[in-house]
């Protein structure tokens, strides 16, 4: 057996054994599976309630963790569009993040320059609107590189836009903008959504990453997850299909980067302030090591993966001081062993081994 | 004319790769491409398919100007290319990858039938593996599936990389004939080979390449009956 025909059955038997997997659980009744997800989705729901002992976090308030998990959770959705499912590496997505923040910042708070004191809620399609603009910004120069560029460029947008942020007094400076309003509804006559209660922005959180994990399902369908999936795997035969990459590929980091720029607006409702130290280099790194970890291209994976980086710190305070050594080792050592992630985007997985047949270069036999 | 190229320069930054080529295709052609290992056989195809743009030159195709032209736009003019090696996208399927291949037209459910059908006649073996994910396929198989995707787009040109590399020797003389078969059908093609034997057997015409110029052309058994040929593609002294 050569080299390239073990590597190819070591790697068939890994994807039947994942789908298989994939075929139990599509093979369930319609109803079953309509059944064990509406028990997950109201257990979701209710966690902050029910406080489950050993979940729960000790040290700081459960609500806020998973109010910060579904944050973690929609940028990992939105990252993932543009590297698991277009294949891009983008290691500047915090700065998507922080014009999704800063827009709503800007708007909504009283005390910022422009103070036109918008309502949070119709902060929040601006700073979608905001972000997508951002993304094909970014994109528009950048996307012809290719690889290891595209990752250097982008890395630098994160930079300059944090950057950007502490140079202009408009945007408040090193001090950033505070009084940013919370979201609106009251019940009783007390706001829903307090300084004092976290529950309800992790309620709206968790139903956002519902929204657009639907969303996102539907996108992967499409014609246009269809162009994103040719990109990814060999963007030159894309090309020979006819797919316009380059079009392709800026709408990939303009949806992304939709989705960051809700997930910052989020942040920053719940934050009531926001400042450029909140938009470090290092989160672009964690929103990627969830994408990685988790698998990049499959939803489950990377809600898994923005699970273990935003939660695990909070529940395990003892590891927060090494938690970026950890992850940085986790990485390391999920790079090595397992590439394709926790749990793996099936057809990733085959193209990673395909990756590997050109490195070690078969002949190619019939 | 189909396709005319003139005086095609193309560069990989500051290395050129081709030094003025000039050749056509007519309407109803099988032309091939011959020469060695990095002559710029590859690129003239990435060229003529804009993967590649032409730093000079001209490439007209069915009477337009096409040297500008978007990648994507040209396929939908009507050129189709096979590309060199493992080109097939790996983490579909069979199916999905000759899909993909109809990704300009967007054929209703009958026209797809019937193109699957036409491309399962030519390459049974694909049909029996349309299930299979592409990245486990064998590399012969996997050379059939990037012939066979190009032909789902229904081209006016076919455009076919190295279509017998790597191939046994009993399945390239069947490449080679399923290539007479596709002409027959009406399709126009533009084939690269190392296998001059074989490509010039079956070719109407042919042009062969020696670092970016080409230096002979003619037709194909003229060609290989040519002595010089003989000597340099041939392996006959
Ligand atoms: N991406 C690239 N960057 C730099 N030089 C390149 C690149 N691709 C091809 N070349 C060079 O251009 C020349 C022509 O290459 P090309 O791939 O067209 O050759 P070819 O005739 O197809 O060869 P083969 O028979 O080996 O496929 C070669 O000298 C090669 O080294
Ligand atoms: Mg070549």
């Amino acid at each position: 057996m050569s080299t390239g025909e073990r590597l190819q059955a070591i790697d068939l038997r890994r994807v039947r054994a994942v789908s298989g997997m994939r075929r139990w659980w599509s093979r369930l009744p319609r109803g079953t599976r309509f059944a064990v997800l509406a028990v997950v989705a109201v257990l979701l729901y209710l966690l902050p309630v029910l406080n489950p002992p050993i979940i729960t976090t000790p040290d700081s308030d459960f609500a806020t963790v998973l109010f910060t998990v579904t944050t973690y959770c929609l940028a990992a959705l939105g990252l993932n569009v543009v590297v698991g499912m277009a294949g891009l590496l983008d290691l500047g997505y915090v700065g998507f993040y922080a014009v999704g923040a800063y827009s709503v910042a800007m708007f909504a708070s009283p005390s910022s320059s422009i103070a036109t004191k918008y309502p949070w809620l119709v902060c929040v399609p601006i700073a979608i609107a905001l972000s997508m603009i951002a993304g094909a910004i970014l994109g528009g120069p950048t996307l012809r590189l290719r690889g290891d560029y595209l990752a250097i460029v982008t890395l630098g947008f994160g930079e300059i836009v944090r950057l950007s942020a502490v140079n202009s007094p408009g945007l408040g400076a090193a001090a950033g903008i505070t009084s940013i309003p919370h979201p609106p509804g009251a019940l009783n006559g007390q706001p829903i959504f307090s300084v004092l209660d976290a529950k309800p922005y992790y309620w709206l959180g968790l139903t956002l990453v519902f929204v657009v994990v639907a969303l996102v399902r539907n996108i992967e369908n499409s014609r246009v997850g269809r162009s994103w999936l040719a990109i990814r795997e060999d963007e030159d035969a894309a090309e020979l299909m006819g797919v316009p990459t380059f079009k392709f590929k800026l709408w990939a980091f303009a949806i992304g980067a939709a989705v960051g720029g809700l997930s910052g607006a989020m942040f920053a409702g719940k934050q009531g302030f926001v400042s450029p130290d909140s938009f470090p280099v290092l989160t672009s790194v964690l929103f990627l090591a969830a994408v990685v970890v988790g698998g990049a291209g499959n939803r489950l994976g990377v809600i898994v993966g923005a699970i273990a980086v935003a939660y695990l710190p909070e529940r395990f305070r003892g590891f927060q001081n090494s938690r970026y050594m950890i992850f940085g080792l986790a990485l390391i050592l999920m790079s090595i062993f397992r590439p394709q992630g926790l749990i793996p985007n099936r057809r990733r997985e085959v193209e990673l081994a395909d990756r590997k047949l050109d490195e070690v270069g078969v002949e190619v036999n019939a | 004319m189909l396709l005319e190229i003139t005086d095609l320069q193309v560069f990989y930054g500051r290395i050129q790769a081709l030094h003025g080529v000039s050749l056509y295709v007519a309407q109803g052609e099988i032309v091939a491409l011959i020469g060695a290992n990095g002559a710029g056989k590859t690129t003239t195809m990435r060229a003529v398919s804009g993967l590649r743009p032409a730093a000079h030159g001209r490439i007209r195709f069915d009477g337009e100007d096409i040297t500008k032209l978007r990648a994507d736009l040209r396929v939908r003019r009507g050129i189709s290319q096979a590309p060199e090696g493992r080109g097939i996208f790996p983490g579909m399927t069979v199916l999905e990858n000759l899909d993909m291949g109809t990704y300009a037209r967007r054929p209703g459910r009958e026209q797809r039938q019937q193109d699957l059908e036409r491309v399962f006649g030519l390459f049974p073996r694909l049909k029996e593996r349309r299930m299979q994910v592409a990245g486990t396929m064998s590399g012969g198989e996997q050379q059939m599936l990037t012939i066979g995707r190009a032909l789902m787009a229904r081209p006016k040109l076919l455009l076919l990389d190295e279509p017998s590399m790597g191939l046994a020797p009993m399945l390239i003389s069947q490449i080679f004939s399923i290539i007479k078969e596709i002409n027959g059908q009406g399709v126009t093609v533009l084939v690269v080979e190392q296998n001059a034997q074989q490509s010039l057997s079956i070719a109407d015409r042919a042009y062969i390449l020696e670092t970016g110029l080409i230096v002979t052309q003619g037709k194909g058994r003229d060609l290989l009956a040519d002595p010089a040929v003989k000597a340099a593609y041939l392996g006959v002294a």
